[in-house]
């Protein structure tokens, strides 16, 4: 993954706003990044630029041998379908569908077979087997995430991008999913992007990037 | 997994959630009262066409109001057709001390050629088919005869110098329907030979005389060519086709009529239904984003939603169809009086209007908002707070009205209605919405009059002030039509009861002969003190205006072209009668014995497409004469004094053949004048006005029942307007409640802000209502009947409580989940 000269502005009531100024990066495969920084530094709007959520006003970012400025939105959705994976920190699980629904999700959109299958031996890594049948609304707000994060290994990506993934839980939660993040990344070879103000957290990833006012600082 | 499985499976979850329920309820509501109305509709039209010869009770028939020449049934039974007479006009029939007004129907034997008569040995006896016709001397009854007469089998009744045996109680006769407004009247079935015994049918009284013809195609076809080019003016031939033909445009008038009152319905569903629309989407507004950022397509999003918007618009089609089907029965008993016959099962063709219906509101008021979706950017699964994306007010407003539009063509089939139609609603909403708009408005000053529930409850209809003015409309315009139907027509018609003098004539008298009238004004004089007038009657016809034949002129309007078509009622006068005003021209001088001249009724001169100084040829008994109009009459009907289009100068038309027509009052406890009278004059006809009222009053009661109860289902559709401004606000309600909750409310208290808030809502929709029903009744008072309009008090009542009562309810029962749940759920998820 590569972006270079990334830069990101939007208008605002005040004139132009610039949230992001000509950021160049690289990932290797395999690696896992941490982005750190204060609140309203940019971190969140790198990690949508760098999976194809957003573009940028300048500069491009190449994801998996695609340059993603070439790519309309739907190109972009089937790319992240194929080799991208989330975890988000409000979880984002749909509400009317069961634990294993929500992890057959990707699988069934990108059209894979034994769905069902797959879901429930991910459901089953993340030691959830037993709340296969269960809608988030019946889970607790660790169990949730760690649903999130099956489903976003189910589809062995090659990137996974998450967004404060331990951010609305509990000490003990946070850690348990940090450990199953990171134990994924390294079963699978997953390159791993995470932003977050969590020290330790960002402190297990193999590189920690520090971004301030849209600019890398570190 | 393809984009239409997972629109079934989450549109399952959705309805098992409860997440479409006021969506889908509004369209069944919708397609509900428009199949009610379709299916019903349909069942009488194939009724009616089906029994379209049994009405003619013949495949062919000859009628006119003079007798026609009975060589046609010598020519037609040559040409292999049976046939068959019948001489109708409406005469009193006389039992002791009572009377009654009747349709003398005279057959011969062989009647009905088509159809079949039903009768029964005794009052609500068995039913039993026959082919006889009454024998000489005996005649058969309707029930509605027998029980004004207090009557049974057996008795013994006078027709003018006639008296007959009643021998069978007549329970159908195919031909019932045929006629005019005489027609209200029950029937007595005689024989054809005992007419002249009865010494009631002279020169220029009101008769019907038909000639019935069946049988094989070839022979009517033959015969109807031999016939029709012999037919003087006033004969009249009719087949299955125009008769057919008739009816069936009448049912399409009143199907038109019906289906444009469910309409209102669907409009207030399809509001309803873009309301729940649009909080789905915005609802849905992460799923996509998160299906997006897992890789879903645009197409992927506009599939699926299309497929559960297909399925959505069969379900509701399908179950409204079914609730609109057996709505239809109640319908059908409502207006089961209007048919004497009886309803054909529903044919399902008439569901096909659900469908229609429901596809209309689909595309037009759900269809935008749920593409929306689509649009959907990724990035909201980062970026809570994105704003939707934009909505295109053009397409989606163009795409609603344009829906509409076509629906109401569809129904009319009418530019010029549609446009009239269309302004007429426009017009409504705009003066609904601002005076809704100027109550919740007004209502901002009643905040600070009581304690922190009330304050909340009005504070909350205030600043949700757009959808409190689109619930008290929606709610307000359906109590509205029912308060217009309900009290305001019934104050109509007792403003009018009211301004009738009580000595106004309350009986009518017809075909009475030119020497008899002397004889009868003495009558009158010697026993009741009263002289009243008697006004000559000359049934004529039309032939040309101007020398132009009247086959050959456009007229201006229907009413126009019905008018030179039909044999009319004429009458001369030396004197301008009293209920008229001539607007134009110049009326002839009380001793005026020059040329003949005529007057003309201004809106019959306007329909007719005629002018002061046009030239007008009669026909009356094949005597023709022709006279220029000279005056144009503004004629009050409501008086109760007869009154005629068509008043023809005094002088030469003395000689035509003529009967006089006069009404009169006579009191409760001197009816026994009328026995003298009928004894004296069998021939006249005597019309009871009072039950002539009666009877048309509970047709309109009938009627206006009909129309109320499809109106029925705008309230609900009004209700569910509520419910869908209820569900977008539900999430912001639950927050609030919470909050409130958490700072020291108890739940109580809440409840009854909630309550203050939809009783405030439930009353201005009641008044709103009150206000349109009296803005109309007071329009139609001043305008259409000249009458003077009072407020009622009552209207204002009903109108309130059942506004506050069924709002408040409502509203307070849909909200309270949103205030019973816990507060801490809420606030996290903040």
């Amino acid at each position: 993954m590569r972006a270079t000269g990334l830069s990101k502005q939007v208008s605002s009531p005040e004139g132009p706003l610039t949230i992001l100024v000509s950021v160049d990066l690289a990932v290797k495969r395999g690696e896992s990044v941490a982005v750190v920084g204060p609140s309203g530094a940019g971190k969140t709007t790198l990690l949508a630029l760098l999976a194809g959520l957003d573009h940028s006003t300048s500069g491009g970012v190449w994801l998996c041998g695609e340059d993603l400025a070439a790519l309309d939105e739907d190109g972009r959705a089937l790319l992240r379908g194929r080799h991208v994976g989330f975890v988000f920190q409000s979880f984002h699980l749909v509400p009317s569908l069961t634990a294993q629904e929500n992890v057959m999700l990707p699988l069934e959109l990108s059209g894979t077979d034994n769905a069902a299958s797959r879901a429930g031996k991910a459901l089953d890594s993340v030691g959830l087997a037993e709340r296969n049948s269960h809608y988030p609304r019946q889970l607790s707000a660790g169990e949730k995430q760690r649903v999130a994060i099956a489903r976003a290994f189910v589809t062995n990506p090659s990137v996974l991008f998450a967004d404060e993934p331990t951010g609305n839980l509990d000490t003990r939660s946070g850690e348990r999913v940090g450990t199953l993040l990171f134990d994924m990344n390294n079963k699978l070879g997953t390159t791993l992007v995470l932003v977050t103000h969590d020290k330790e957290l960002a402190s297990r990833c193999d590189r920690i990037i520090e971004i301030d006012s849209g600019q890398l600082v570190g | 997994m393809t984009y239409w499985q997972f629109a079934l499976r989450s549109l399952f979850r959705d309805l098992k959630a409860g997440e479409l329920t006021v969506l889908a309820l509004a369209m069944v509501i919708a397609v509900a009262s428009m199949t009610a109305v379709g299916f019903f509709t349909d069942r009488v039209g194939r009724a009616v066409k089906a029994q379209a010869s049994a009405t003619l009770a013949a495949d062919l028939v000859i009628r006119s109001p003079n007798p026609i020449d009975p060589a046609y049934l010598d020519e037609a039974q040559a040409l292999g057709l049976d046939t068959a007479e019948v001489l109708g006009f409406p005469s009193v029939v006389r039992s002791g001390p009572d009377n009654s007004l009747a349709i003398i129907s005279a057959v011969s034997s062989g009647y009905p050629l088509r159809g079949r008569l039903l009768v029964s040995d005794k009052l609500f006896g068995t039913m039993r088919e026959t082919r006889d016709v009454p024998a000489a001397g005996t005649a058969w009854a309707e029930p509605g005869l027998l029980a004004r007469l207090g009557l049974n089998v057996g008795a013994r009744v006078k027709v003018g110098a006639l008296s007959l045996n009643i021998a069978r109680v007549l329970e159908y006769r195919p031909d019932q329907n045929v006629g005019g407004f005489l027609n209200l009247q029950p029937a007595l079935l005689v024989n054809l030979s005992d007419v002249p015994a009865m010494e009631v049918v002279q020169a220029g009284s009101r008769v019907s005389y038909r000639q019935l013809y069946a049988g094989n195609e070839v022979g009517l076809k033959e015969f109807r060519a031999q016939v029709t080019r012999r037919l003087s003016r006033d004969q009249r031939i009719r087949d299955l086709d125009d008769a057919g033909e008739q009816i069936t445009a009448a049912i399409d008038r009143a199907q038109r009529f019906l289906t444009l009152a469910s309409l209102v319905t669907v409009i207030l569903a399809a509001v309803a239904t873009a309301m729940a629309a649009r909080r789905y989407a915005l609802r849905h507004l992460d799923t996509v984003a998160l299906l997006k950022s897992l890789g879903a397509t645009q197409q992927f999003v506009q599939g699926s939603t299309l497929v559960q918007l297909i399925i959505i618009t069969l379900g509701t089609a399908a179950i409204g169809t079914a609730i609109g089907f057996f709505a239809q029965f109640l319908l059908a008993v409502i207006l089961a009086d209007f048919m004497r016959f009886e309803l054909p099962t529903a044919s399902l063709w008439a569901g096909a209007l659900g469908l229609v219906t429901a596809a209309t509101i689909a595309i037009g008021f759900a269809m935008p908002h749920l593409l929306q979706l689509k649009t959907t950017a990724p990035l909201r699964v980062l970026r809570r707070d994105l704003i939707a994306p934009p909505l295109h007010v053009g397409l989606v407003y163009g795409v609603a009205i344009g829906a509409l539009v076509v629906m109401i063509y569809v129904i009319v089939r009418d530019f010029r209605l549609l446009a009239l139609i269309v302004t007429g609603l426009v017009g409504t909403t705009v003066t609904t919405v601002i005076a809704g708009w100027l109550l919740v408005r007004a209502l901002t000053r009643f905040r600070g009059a009581a304690g922190v529930a009330w304050r909340y409850g009005l504070a909350n209809v205030s600043r949700r002030g757009r959808e409190s003015v689109v619930q008290i409309v929606a709610f307000g315009l359906g109590l509205m039509v029912l308060l217009l139907l309900s009290v305001v027509r019934n104050d109509l018609l007792q403003e009018w009861q009211r301004t009738l003098p009580d000595d106004a004539p309350n009986y009518f008298m017809m075909n009475i002969q030119p020497e008899s009238w002397l004889g009868i004004s003495a009558l009158f004089e010697r026993e009741l003190g009263a002289s009243p007038d008697f006004l000559p009657l000359i049934r004529g016809r039309m032939t040309r205006i101007n020398s132009q034949p009247i086959e050959d002129i456009e007229f201006a309007n229907p009413r126009g072209r019905s008018f030179g078509r039909r044999e009319m009622n004429l009458t001369w006068a030396a004197t301008l009668p009293e209920s008229n005003r001539v607007r134009a021209g110049r009326w002839w001088g009380a001793d005026y014995a020059g040329p003949l001249q005529i007057s003309l009724d201004e809106n019959v001169a306007r329909d007719m497409g005629v002018r002061l100084g046009d030239e007008v040829t009669f026909d009356v008994g094949g005597e023709e004469f022709t006279a220029p109009i000279t005056s144009l009459r503004f004629i009050e009907w409501d008086s109760f004094a007869p009154n005629f289009y068509f008043v023809l100068s005094p002088g030469e038309v003395g000689s035509l053949p003529q009967t006089y027509l006069s009404s009169v009052y006579v009191p409760m406890e001197r009816r026994e004048v009328l026995n003298q009278l009928l004894q004296e004059y069998p021939g006249i006809t005597l019309l009871d006005l009072k039950m002539f009222i009666a009877q048309v009053r509970s047709i309109i009661d009938k009627a206006s029942l009909a129309v109320q109860y499809v109106f029925l289902f705008t309230l609900l559709a009004g209700l569910v307007v509520l419910l869908a401004a209820i569900q977008a606000t539900r999430d912001e309600r639950r927050f609030e409640s919470a909050l409130l909750h958490t700072l020291g409310a108890r739940r109580s208290k809440i409840l009854q802000g909630v309550a203050v808030e939809f009783i405030a809502l439930g009353s201005l929709a009641g008044l709103l209502a009150a206000l349109g029903a009296t803005a109309v009744g007071w329009l139609l008072a001043e305008n259409l009947f000249d009458l003077d309009y009072r407020i009622d008090p009552l209207l204002w009542v009903i109108g309130l409580l059942v506004g506050a009562v069924i709002v408040g309810l409502t509203g307070t029962m849909a909200t309270r989940k949103a205030v019973y749940e816990p507060p801490i759920l809420v606030l996290r998820k903040g």
